[in-house]
């Protein structure tokens, strides 16, 4: 395992570096918005790799709950983590690609409010998790991820059945986008879907570490004062 | 061009900002491995 991780991580370099050469200089341009509709290129794919890992989060948290097996726990955590750091992307360069565009930076629409909202969610389940100390965390934290995820499919088709200022989307639904500019796309999709999977997976060599670690003090600062008390007790026999 | 570039530049400031404070917690981690085993050899 610890020979692979490099080679994936050298190739999914290289897919990346490849999918910004072909966003950047051969996506044709749009005759509407110019060069600024290639923020659609990070834009977009950050989304669906925010929302596949907020649904691994979403199954993870449930087989947590049925099983309450370490892994799932750690699976979920990791998952939020990494999947908030993706939606953070999308809510930096959404508003960064509206200003040039709608002539404003933010507004109040349904896509738009839902996916901070969405982000808000995790957040909150990320800072749960990082300073609840009780022995349940991770089961309300497991409680909050699954009332969390019933808002991604309600971010994703907001805009299939409200008027909203939020374009319509380019796959499925009522938009259109052309197939060399669908190709760099999924080019896109895949080398951060790539990244997402590479960070996930060191993520979840630390975290187990990490427990290891905890579990290793914890005990060690069990055993120690037992070890100390015999001493005593030892010495006093004697004495 | 210039939003064009302030997206992309502020994509992989995120992704490196958190690769970033990975690597300071394995590097936390590993100290923390370290003390550990400091104090295991210490006592023996």
């Amino acid at each position: 395992m610890k020979r692979v991780f490099p080679i994936l991580a050298v190739l999914t370099g290289v897919l990346l570096s490849y999918a910004l050469y072909e966003a950047l200089v051969v996506a044709p341009t749009e005759q509407t918005m110019g060069d600024v509709q290639r923020i659609f290129y990070y834009h977009v794919p950050s989304a669906w790799t925010a929302f596949i890992l907020f649904f691994i989060n979403f199954f993870a948290s449930i087989s947590y709950l049925i099983w309450r097996t370490t892994k799932a726990d750690i699976v979920a955590l990791v998952t939020a983590e990494v999947g908030v750091v993706f939606c953070t992307v999308v809510l930096v360069t959404g508003p960064i690609w509206a200003r040039p565009v709608w002539g404003i930076w933010w507004t109040w629409d349904l896509r738009l409010t839902l996916t901070l909202v969405l982000w808000l969610i995790y957040v909150s389940y990320l800072v749960l998790r990082r300073f609840s100390s009780s022995g349940q965390t991770p089961l309300l934290a497991a409680v909050l991820a699954v009332f969390g995820a019933l808002d991604v499919p309600l971010v994703y088709f907001s805009i299939w059945f409200f008027r909203t200022q939020h374009p319509q989307p380019v796959i499925g639904g009522g938009g259109s986008i052309d197939p060399r500019m669908l190709h760099v796309l999924l080019i896109n999709w895949l080398a951060f879907s790539c990244f997402a999977a590479l960070v996930c997976w060191s993520r979840y060599r630390l975290e187990v570490l990490r427990r290891k670690v905890d579990e290793t003090l914890a005990l060690e600062a069990l055993l120690e004062p037992r070890s100390s008390q015999t001493r005593t007790s030892r010495t006093g026999t004697a004495g | 061009m210039t939003y064009l570039y302030a997206a992309y530049v502020a994509t992989w400031a995120i992704h490196i900002t958190y690769l970033g404070t990975l690597l300071r917690r394995y590097a936390r981690l590993r100290n923390e491995i370290a003390e550990f085993k400091g104090r295991i050899a210490e006592k023996n």
